[in-house]
C-alpha cells in the first residue's frame, strides 16, 4: 500500500469508509466512498456528520469524481476529500484544484514528482474549489 | 488580434515545462505509454502512421505573419518542409520526434503558440468563423468570445479528462462558416428584440460514426453568464456521459438517450446553481479582449475599382474574394487545393511567403479554414492584383473557392493509423478529372468531403457529395453520399449505394454532376438540384 | 509468416524486428510466429520499442510484405509523396504498396 498523501492539520479518520448505499441506509458512519457513478449530490443533507469522503478513481482516465469532489465542496463540505486509487502525478493539481486535500495512490508517487506537480502552475484561469485567485480576476483587480 | 500578456504567457511556458516534465519521465520508463498516452495527446502529440504527429492550435483559426513564420520554421527544423492545415483550423506535422516535442512546443511559446488540449479527451481548440471581423454579414466579432472560452477551458480542472473529445465553435452571423451545428457546443452570438447581446446554445451536434445536428437548448444566454452556461452544460456531460463504450461517449449521444429536453433541464438545474457560486469572469475581462480584436485602420475611401484586363486575375477575383464590410476591402482566400496537390498541405516556403503577403496586404492577419485554405481578412480591392500575381507565381493562386475542386480531405490511409482507405489520392484524381473536363466553373458552388475513415474528419457527411473509404476484405472501396451540408441549411448526406473502387468513384462524382447539370434549374447550387428531385435520379444514373 | 513492428520510443519511426534487434526496414524483419509476445513484452518494457504488435505477411520476391496495406503504407511511406518514402528512386514501388 502507497503512502497516502495528506494535506490537512486534523487527525485522520481512523475507521475505514462505507459505500455510498451503506452510508445513505441510515448507518453511523463518517467515512464514506464514492464510486464514478454515485451521485455526490445524495450526501449533501448528510454533510454534518461527514469528516471523510472518499473518492475513488477506478482508472485515472474516468473524470466524474473531479466534478463529484467540486459538488461537495460547493455545498460546503471541509472535512477531508481523498481522491483514491488510480490517482497518478500527472493529475495531482487538477484533483487539488476540485477541492481534494488527500490522495491515496495505487502505486507510490515520487516526492520529487509530487512536488513539481504542485508547484507546476504559476496561475489559474477558473474558479473553482481551491482559493486560488483566477487571473481574470488578478487582471480587474 | 488577441496579445498575451504575462498571465497568458506564463501558462504557456509552465506547460512547455510540464510537457518536458513528462516527456523525460515516458523515456526514463517512470511513466508506462497508457499512462502517458492522455498527456501527449493533451499536447497534440499523437502516435501516427510513420511517426508522432502534432497538432499545434491555431486559436479560432486566426494567426499573424510571425506566427505563421514559425509555423514555418518548425515544418523546416523538425519535420519535412511542410505542413497540413485541417478541418478544425489548426496545424499538424507528420514527422515529429518525441526527443523534439518540448523544443517546438518551446518555439511555439515565443511566439503566443500553443499544442493545449488539441487531443485527447478535452475541450479542444475553439474554431470560429474564418471571416470573423470581416465578413460584410456578422452582427459583431465572434472571437472575443471564443478566446474567453479558451481561457477559460485551458486547463479546466474539473473537465480535462471527459467521457470524450469536446469541440466548441462561436459564430456570429446567420450564415454559418464554421459548422457550428455539427460541434458538440455550437455559439451563435445573436441580438435579442431589446438589441442586446446573447449567445444561443446548440449542445449535442457531431459528425463521426453517429452524424446528428445539435439542438438549440437556450436561445439567449446573456454574455455577462457565458461561461457559467458553458460550465453547466460540461458538468451534466461530465457526470452523466457515457463512458462504457467509446463509441457512445461523445455528448451528442448523451443528449440524445436523455433527450434534450432533460439534458437542458438538468444544464439549467446546474446553471441556477453555479450563478450562486460566481464561476463567471468579471465582464470586464471580455471587454478587455475586445479591444484586441477592434478594426484595424482601414483607409477610408479605399477604391471600389478593380482592373479586369487580366482574365486569368479576373477569374480568380469572382471565385477567391468575399465582401467585406469596409468599402474597398475584400477578404482574399489563398487555396491550398492546387489540382492533383494534396489538399491542406503547405511547404514551408508557401507559409513564408503567405505571412509576408499577409504583411504587406493584410494588415499582419491570416486566417485558417475549415475547408483548409488561408484567408488575408482584409485586402484592399486595390493591391489585389499585385497579391494575385505574387500568390500565382508560388502555385497558390488556384481559382477554386467552394468548387468541386476545393476538396476537404482529411489525411486517410497515407498518414493515419485508424484510416480504412486513402483519401487524398482520390481527391487528387478528382481535381484533376474536373480540372480536364473544363467543368470546374460551370458546376458552381459544390462542396466535396472525402473522409478515409467512418471518423469523419474530413466531415464527408456534411458534403454536398461525400466520399467516405471503407475497408472491403483488405480492399479500398469507397461509398458516395449526396446531399450534406454544414452550412446554416445544415443536413446530413446519405449513402447512395453499393461503394466504388478507386477508380469508380472518380465516374461516380462525375456521374452526379452530370445528372445535376441535365437536372438543374435557374441558379440552383448542386445542393438545391439534389433536395428538390431526391436521390433516385441520381441512384439510376449510378446503379442503372 | 509474422512480423513484430512497433515505433521507436525517441523518434516514432516505424521500426521491425530484426530477430536481435529493429530495423526501419521490413526487409530486414524476422518471422517471429510464436515467439511474438514474448518478444514484444520485454522490447517494450526495455522501452526500445512503443506499443509493438505483430502481423502477418508472405515472402514477395524473397522479402517480407506485410498482408495489410496499412503495414505496407508503414513499411514504405505515404504514396502520395514518393520523395518522402524509404525508396524515393524506385518508380515501381507503389505496385509494393497496392
Ligand atoms: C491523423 C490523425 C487523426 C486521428 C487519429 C483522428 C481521429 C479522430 C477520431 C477518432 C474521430 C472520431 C471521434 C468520435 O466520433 O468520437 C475524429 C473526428 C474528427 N476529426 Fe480527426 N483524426 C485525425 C486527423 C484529423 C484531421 C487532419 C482533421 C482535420 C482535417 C480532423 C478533424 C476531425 C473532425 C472535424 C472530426 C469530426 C468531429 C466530430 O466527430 O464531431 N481529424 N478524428
Ligand atoms: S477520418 Fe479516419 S482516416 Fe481520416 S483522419 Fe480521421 S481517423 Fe484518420
Amino acid at each position: 500500500m502507497a503512502e497516502t498523501l495528506r494535506y490537512r492539520d486534523d487527525q485522520p479518520v481512523d475507521h475505514p469508509a462505507v459505500t455510498v448505499d451503506a452510508f445513505l441506509d441510515q448507518s453511523n458512519a463518517a467515512a464514506v466512498r464514492i464510486e464514478p457513478g454515485d451521485d455526490a449530490r445524495e450526501l449533501l443533507p448528510h454533510l454534518g456528520r461527514l469528516s471523510l469522503v472518499e473518492v475513488n478513481f477506478p482508472a485515472f482516465g474516468d473524470g466524474r469524481g473531479y466534478s463529484s469532489a467540486r459538488i461537495l465542496r460547493e455545498a460546503g463540505y471541509e472535512g477531508e476529500l481523498r481522491a483514491v486509487g488510480d490517482v497518478l502525478v500527472d493529475q495531482l493539481a487538477y484533483m487539488r484544484r476540485c477541492g481534494f486535500d488527500a490522495f491515496e495512490p495505487d502505486q507510490q508517487l515520487d516526492k520529487d514528482d509530487v512536488q513539481a506537480a504542485f508547484d507546476r502552475w504559476p496561475e489559474v484561469y477558473q474558479d473553482a474549489a481551491d482559493d486560488r485567485t483566477p487571473i481574470w480576476t488578478k487582471r480587474h483587480a | 488580434m488577441y496579445k498575451y500578456d504575462q498571465y497568458d504567457q506564463a501558462m504557456v511556458d509552465a506547460r512547455v515545462e510540464e510537457f518536458r516534465d513528462q516527456a523525460r519521465r515516458r523515456l526514463e520508463g517512470k511513466l508506462t505509454e497508457d499512462q502517458f498516452k492522455p498527456l501527449r495527446l493533451m499536447n497534440g502529440l499523437y502516435l501516427q502512421l510513420h511517426a508522432y504527429m502534432l497538432r499545434v492550435a491555431i486559436p479560432y483559426g486566426t494567426l499573424n505573419s510571425q506566427q505563421m513564420h514559425a509555423l514555418a520554421d518548425i515544418a523546416d527544423k523538425y519535420d519535412r518542409g511542410y505542413g497540413h492545415f485541417t478541418t478544425r483550423q489548426n496545424i499538424q506535422y507528420n514527422w515529429i520526434k518525441l526527443e523534439d516535442a518540448g523544443d517546438i512546443l518551446a518555439d511555439l511559446a515565443k511566439v503566443e503558440m500553443h499544442a493545449i488540449q488539441t487531443s485527447g479527451n478535452c475541450i479542444r481548440n475553439i474554431s470560429s468563423d474564418h471571416f470573423a471581423g470581416a465578413a460584410a454579414d456578422e452582427i459583431v466579432d465572434p472571437r472575443p468570445y471564443a478566446e474567453l472560452l479558451r481561457q477559460w477551458s485551458s486547463f479546466h480542472p474539473e473537465f480535462s479528462y471527459l467521457p470524450r473529445k469536446f469541440k466548441i465553435a462561436v459564430i456570429a452571423s446567420d450564415t454559418d462558416r464554421a459548422a457550428m451545428r455539427l460541434h458538440d457546443i455550437g455559439i451563435q452570438i445573436v441580438k435579442n428584440d431589446a438589441g442586446e447581446l446573447g449567445a444561443a446554445f446548440y449542445v449535442g451536434g457531431g459528425m463521426g460514426r453517429t452524424p446528428m445536428v445539435a439542438p438549440c437548448i437556450n436561445a439567449f444566454v446573456p454574455l455577462d453568464r457565458l461561461v457559467t452556461y458553458a460550465e453547466a452544460c460540461l458538468r451534466v456531460y461530465n457526470r452523466h456521459g457515457r463512458r462504457d463504450n467509446k463509441y457512445k461517449a461523445r455528448i451528442k449521444i448523451l443528449v440524445h438517450e436523455m433527450g434534450a429536453e432533460e439534458y437542458t433541464r438538468q444544464v439549467e438545474a446546474e446553471y441556477a446553481h453555479l450563478l450562486e457560486e460566481g464561476v463567471e469572469p468579471p465582464f470586464a475581462e471580455l471587454e478587455r479582449i475586445r479591444t484586441y480584436f477592434e478594426d484595424p485602420l482601414f483607409e477610408a475611401g479605399a477604391p471600389e475599382e478593380v482592373d479586369r484586363s487580366d482574365p486569368d486575375f479576373a477569374v480568380w477575383v469572382d471565385r477567391n474574394t468575399v465582401a467585406h464590410k469596409e468599402a474597398g476591402y475584400v477578404s482574399a482566400v489563398i487555396s491550398l487545393k492546387p489540382v492533383g496537390g494534396i489538399p491542406g498541405d503547405a511547404t514551408a516556403e508557401q507559409m513564408r511567403l503567405m505571412a509576408d503577403l499577409a504583411k504587406d496586404y493584410s494588415f499582419d492577419e491570416l486566417r485558417v479554414m475549415h475547408t483548409q485554405n488561408i484567408v488575408l481578412p482584409h485586402v484592399r480591392k486595390a493591391d489585389l492584383h499585385a497579391l494575385w500575381t505574387a500568390l500565382d507565381e508560388a502555385g497558390l493562386g488556384s481559382p477554386n473557392l467552394d468548387t468541386v475542386e476545393d476538396i476537404i480531405a482529411c489525411p486517410g490511409l497515407d498518414y493515419c493509423s485508424l484510416a480504412n482507405a486513402r483519401s487524398i489520392p482520390i481527391a487528387q484524381r478528382i481535381s484533376e478529372r474536373f480540372a480536364a473536363n473544363g467543368k470546374t466553373g460551370t458546376l458552381g458552388e459544390l462542396k466535396l468531403k472525402i473522409s478515409g475513415c467512418i471518423n469523419a474528419c474530413g466531415h464527408h457527411h456534411a458534403g454536398h457529395i461525400g466520399i467516405l473509404g471503407v475497408d472491403r476484405k483488405g480492399v479500398e472501396n469507397y461509398q458516395l453520399l449526396l446531399g450534406g451540408s454544414e452550412a446554416e441549411d445544415v443536413s446530413l448526406a446519405k449513402i447512395t449505394g453499393p461503394g466504388f473502387d478507386e477508380n469508380g468513384i472518380v465516374d461516380a462524382v462525375e456521374t452526379v454532376t452530370n445528372v445535376y447539370e441535365n437536372e438543374r434549374q435557374d441558379g440552383e447550387r448542386f445542393l438545391d438540384t439534389y433536395r428538390r428531385i431526391g436521390m433516385n435520379p441520381f441512384k439510376e444514373a449510378l446503379y442503372g | 509468416m509474422r512480423l513484430l513492428t512497433g515505433n521507436d520510443l525517441k523518434t516514432g519511426a516505424v521500426t521491425w524486428w530484426t530477430g536481435s534487434d529493429w530495423s526501419i526496414h521490413v526487409e530486414d524483419a524476422a518471422d517471429v510466429t510464436g515467439n511474438e509476445d514474448e518478444i514484444a513484452r520485454r522490447e517494450e518494457a526495455s522501452r526500445r520499442v512503443n506499443s509493438p504488435y505483430a502481423v502477418d505477411a508472405e515472402l514477395h520476391e524473397g522479402s517480407p510484405r506485410p498482408a495489410h496495406i496499412k503495414e505496407r503504407v508503414r513499411a514504405l511511406g505515404p504514396t502520395v509523396r514518393p520523395d518522402l518514402t524509404l525508396k524515393p528512386a524506385d518508380p515501381e514501388i507503389g505496385n509494393w504498396v497496392i
